[in-house]
């Protein structure tokens, strides 16, 4: 039996303080970590309980908003500024999971939750560099349709299934860390990392490094967003592919646009080779596609995967023309 | 301290790893949760806490010391039915009743979201505090809820009537 001890965090200080010997785990909502431990993917021998921490939602002093990591996925969805200010993060929230789990997940638990790649949890079966480096990764030759087509690796072809983060590295949201040494903040899009060879590691926290908040920079009123989820069924169900787009016109040239993928890399995958080729570029599907074009030339498909090309390269097209007919209406 | 279930005390269990499921089920008694999946994909375990639904099967029950969970076995007042315990019989919303439990107990989470201005995944104006009440928000918003004998229409039809005209 795996020796287990749980322990209840007051304030971040306290948490960091208890975690510090590198072994124990932060639980938030435990939608993803529980059924980890289920299956012995996780074998953690303490647990630091973090949903007493802040979880509270309020305006920054650069016309932001800061998100408590302990802020319950529903309670972001339905604050007003979020709806309001942050539509593609509503949105987002709202195409994972269903909503029992949304309102159990944390934030902070939603940057951090691990892959649903199926052989990844198939302790008994399977071969995973990511649960076990050095192993094999029988997703490669195996039932690839769900996995990654940017990012990847030899090593792990792996997706990040989070909605809320896609969204997020579209707003260039900032992560607040906290450990014994002090805080620090990191780009959500550098937050997490590439596989390379060691897909074990899949961010830049140090061990007993916590969450504390998420920080949303200042609104574009200027721009037109959304997030677009594409799956196998219309509900409660992973991405194929989604888009999380901000579309900023004059008349019909693009000012700026921000523009990131899920469902299709190993991270969320700010596509910043799309937002290159929209920039003072007239709004038009010729356009859409070239900007689809330069991000989904580096796309390297698997065996069961080759259509997420081809769908990520509509959906983006789909979503870039709703927000430009949204802000000529 | 405690945690209330049914408007009863339980103890909050010594291993940490035992789920809020296997407290109801294995150390209460309580069977009326069913395990469908326990890994969070099918909602036959639904429960609520404070009023919200979530998932038994991935809540660890050591977390939820002080709160106050409600069960099937605790939602009608009396010796009656919920209105919405009646509504499935009334409108065929189960066949061999498994799910049943769990879609119960999230519609009436779901109600309860719905009032609150909870937008979802098909609510157009995500400005709107005021979610109407449609046959398209109560589908979604029950998505987490499978029920493998497809009672679908009946479900959705039993929730409507009990709701539809409160919320109109």
């Amino acid at each position: 039996m795996i020796e287990l001890t749980y322990t209840r965090a007051s304030d971040a200080e306290d948490a960091v303080h208890r975690a510090v010997d590198g072994q124990g785990r932060y639980l938030g909502g435990g939608t993803n970590l529980v059924d980890l431990m289920r299956e012995t993917v996780e074998k953690p021998s303490e647990l630091v309980d973090v949903t007493g921490l802040s979880r509270a939602i309020a305006p920054t002093a650069e016309g932001g908003l800061m998100i408590g990591a302990a802020a319950r996925n529903t309670a972001v969805a339905e604050h007003e500024v979020v709806r309001s200010s942050y539509p593609m993060l509503a949105r987002a929230i709202v195409a994972g999971a269903s909503a029992q789990i949304r309102n159990m997940a944390t934030v902070g638990g939603n940057l951090l939750q691990r892959t649903r790649c199926t052989y990844f949890y198939d302790t008994d079966g399977s071969r995973c560099n990511k649960r076990a480096p050095g192993d094999g990764c029988d997703a490669l030759e195996g039932f690839n349709r769900m996995h990654a087509i940017l990012g990847a690796s030899p090593a792990c072809v792996a997706t990040h299934p989070s909605d809320m983060c896609v969204a997020l590295a579209a707003l260039d949201a900032i992560v607040h860390v906290r450990s014994v040494s002090g805080e620090r903040t990191i780009d959500l899009c550098d937050l997490h990392t590439l596989p390379g060879d060691r897909p074990d590691i899949e961010t830049v926290l140090e061990p007993g490094e916590l969450i504390t908040a998420v920080e949303l920079p200042a609104p574009n009123p200027a721009a037109f967003s959304t997030y677009r989820k594409v799956r196998d069924r219309s509900s409660y169900a992973f991405a194929l592919v989604s888009v999380a787009a901000a579309l900023e016109l004059d008349n019909s040239a693009i000012v700026a646009a921000r523009v990131a993928l899920g469902g299709v890399a190993p991270k969320p995958w700010r596509a910043r080779r799309v937002e290159a080729a929209l920039r003072g570029q007239p709004a038009t599907e010729a356009t859409f596609r070239r900007a689809a074009d330069a991000e989904l030339a580096d796309a390297r498909p698997l065996a069961g995967n080759a259509f997420k090309v081809e769908l990520a390269r509509r959906t983006l097209t789909a979503v870039l023309w709703q927000l430009t007919e949204e802000a000529r209406s | 301290m405690p945690m209330m279930i049914n408007g009863r005390e339980a103890p909050v269990p010594g291993d940490a790893r035992v789920s809020l499921l296997d407290l109801l089920r294995e150390h209460l008694e309580l069977y009326g949760t069913k395990k469908g999946c326990n890994q969070g994909a099918c909602g036959a375990c639904t429960v609520l806490v404070d009023g919200e639904r979530v998932l038994s099967c991935l809540a660890l029950a050591v977390q939820y010391e002080g709160r106050e969970v409600t069960t099937i076995e605790g939602l009608a007042s009396g010796g009656g039915l919920h209105p919405l315990q009646q509504a499935f019989i009334d409108d065929d919303g189960f066949q061999c009743g498994y799910c049943t439990p769990g879609q119960i107990c999230s519609a009436v989470g779901m109600v309860d979201e719905l009032r609150r201005g909870v937008p979802s995944y098909v609510t157009d104006d995500l400005a709107a505090t005021n979610v109407a009440f449609s046959h398209d928000e109560v589908r979604e918003r029950m998505s987490g809820n499978l029920c493998r004998c497809g009672a679908y229409n009946g479900i959705v039809e039993a929730i409507t009537d009990v709701y539809a005209e409160q919320q109109a």
